[in-house]
């Protein structure tokens, strides 16, 4: 392995890792969100709605990113829609990710028992209070770990972006592999890969033990 | 005549098909304590949890203070902070300490000032003998602090009146005796109460009035001392009969030989 070529590649595995980073992280954020609402309308049995989101759950846990990315970047602009590596990227992600983290949520919504939800409304609470005093707190407690898969699930989908000519960590790693120095590029990749993951990984490790020790999760 | 705090005029309550209480009619009145007895399954939570609106009723109507509280739109949140209801199983919340638990009602539901909430809190606290406890979260406590802690919580709303559905079934036999010991200071006060209880010597204790309920209706309704010296239905016998039953094999696994009578 050539330590001077790996060395000389650092700033440009840096510069791809930061966006894969960050389109990474807004598209986590997004599917959070997008999860948060889906799984708020499948516990309350909206009418019409939870079967609309039942269906998006479906659709975007049972086909590949690649494919979702394909329709966003290419298949798009046959009906005039043209969007932005970036913006499909994004979008994308969070598709993807939103039907995953609406299940987390899902599952962590029902954990939390019905007494707690009566005692929640025996104080008077309306709903809405009830929702995020008392309900809300302890499912995420309980889908932490869910959660937590997901997140790293998704970051490593990232490495998919490469297809819409994005210059992520997977897309300099194959053009430095085309130039023939495959090992040190190669290692690169899984490094740098290694090197997101794992704080992240670290990160929810704690928060779960945090949680545990005050009693909540599982 | 004495003001009625709670009025209940032919309630029907269905689960499905099978309708569980047929046409009960009851009265509270002020400061009573109404101690509601019978078998199991004959209607005794469902009658508390319809009071509270936790189940919807068939026909029927309930009035809190003479206003209706079955017909017309019903704000239940603000129903529900005029009667406090206090569960079998712990139901604090577990991701809050004991001060968090009782100061979410009054804060947020009722928006009353903190500085005033946290000092009833804590005098309400100390006198169950729980102000040390006041950071503590739920899985630090026994079942019989749990239980004083759902009281407290429940208290703190100021309510009109307070249920209670066996809130020492799931408690060790030791804890028992605290969690009693609190219901009777509040009768002492003055709270009007429903108390669903199997504890057949704290009911004797407590109640101004007897509720004997089976098949989901009112069967007797009678002072303590009437209604467990002569009961007047053979149902009503029948259910005391099987409690001595169960005090005496209790006393003999206690091996007490003072203990039967
Ligand atoms: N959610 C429900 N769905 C269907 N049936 C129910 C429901 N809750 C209670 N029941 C039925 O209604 C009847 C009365 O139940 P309830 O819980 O009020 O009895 P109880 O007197 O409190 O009994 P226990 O002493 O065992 O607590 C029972 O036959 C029970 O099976
Ligand atoms: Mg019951």
């Amino acid at each position: 392995m050539d330590i001077d070529y790996i060395v000389a590649h650092i700033p440009m595995f840096g510069k791809a890792a930061f966006l894969t980073i960050s389109l990474a992280l807004a598209g986590i954020l997004l599917s959070l969100l997008i999860g948060l609402a889906c799984a708020l309308v499948r516990y309350f049995r909206v009418p019409l709605l939870h079967r609309l989101i039942a269906a998006y759950i479906e659709l975007s846990r049972n086909t590949p990113l690649m494919i979702q990315l394909f329709f966003l970047y290419y298949g798009l602009t046959r009906v005039g829609i043209m969007l932005e590596g970036v913006t499909c990227a994004i979008v994308g992600l969070a598709f993807l990710g939103g039907g995953y983290m609406a299940e987390a949520i899902r599952s962590g919504l029902d954990a939390v028992g019905r007494v707690q939800i009566e005692s929640g409304l025996s104080i008077g609470l309306s709903r809405l209070q009830l929702i995020r005093y008392v309900v809300l707190p302890q499912a995420m407690a309980v889908a932490v770990p869910a959660i937590a898969a997901n997140t790293i699930f998704l970051i490593k989908e990232t490495s998919v972006f490469s297809i819409i000519a994005l210059p992520d960590l997977m897309y300099v790693a194959k053009d430095l592999m085309k130039e023939g120095n495959s090992n040190e590029s190669n290692f690169m990749l899984v490094v740098s890969y290694l090197v997101l993951i794992l704080p992240v990984s670290l990160f929810f490790t704690r928060l779960e033990r945090r949680m545990r020790r005050a009693g909540l999760g599982h | 005549m004495a003001q009625h705090v709670l009025e209940i005029r032919n309630l029907h309550k269905s689960f499905g098909e099978r309708e569980v209480i047929h046409g009960l009619d009851l009265d509270v009145r002020k400061g009573e304590v109404v101690v509601v007895i019978g078998p199991s399954g004959c209607g005794k939570s469902t009658l508390l949890r319809c009071i509270n609106g936790l189940e919807p009723i068939q026909q029927g109507e309930i009035f809190l203070n003479g206003k209706s509280i079955t017909s017309g739109k019903i704000k239940w949140n603000l129903v529900r902070q005029q009667i406090g209801m206090v569960f079998q199983s712990y139901d604090l919340f577990p991701h809050m300490n004991v001060m968090e638990n009782i100061l979410l009602g009054p804060l947020k539901a009722q928006g009353r000032r903190r500085e005033e909430v946290e000092a009833e809190a804590e005098a309400l606290l100390a006198r169950v003998g729980l102000l040390d406890r006041k950071d503590s979260f739920p899985s630090q406590l026994s079942g019989g602090q749990k239980q004083r802690v759902a009281i407290v919580r429940a208290l703190c709303m100021k309510p009109e009146m307070m249920l209670f559905d066996e809130v020492t079934a799931s408690l060790d036999p030791e804890m028992v005796r605290e969690v009693l010991d609190v219901i009777l200071g509040l009768a002492d006060e003055g709270m009007t109460m429903m108390i669903v209880t199997h504890e057949m010597a704290f009911a004797k204790a407590v109640a101004d009035r007897v509720i004997f309920m089976d098949g989901g209706v009112v069967v007797e309704s009678a002072r303590p001392e009437v209604f467990f010296e002569t009961p007047q239905t053979e149902r009503a016998r029948k259910f005391l009969n099987t409690f001595q039953f169960r005090e005496v094999r209790h006393c003999l696994d206690e091996d007490d030989e003072d203990c039967l009578p």
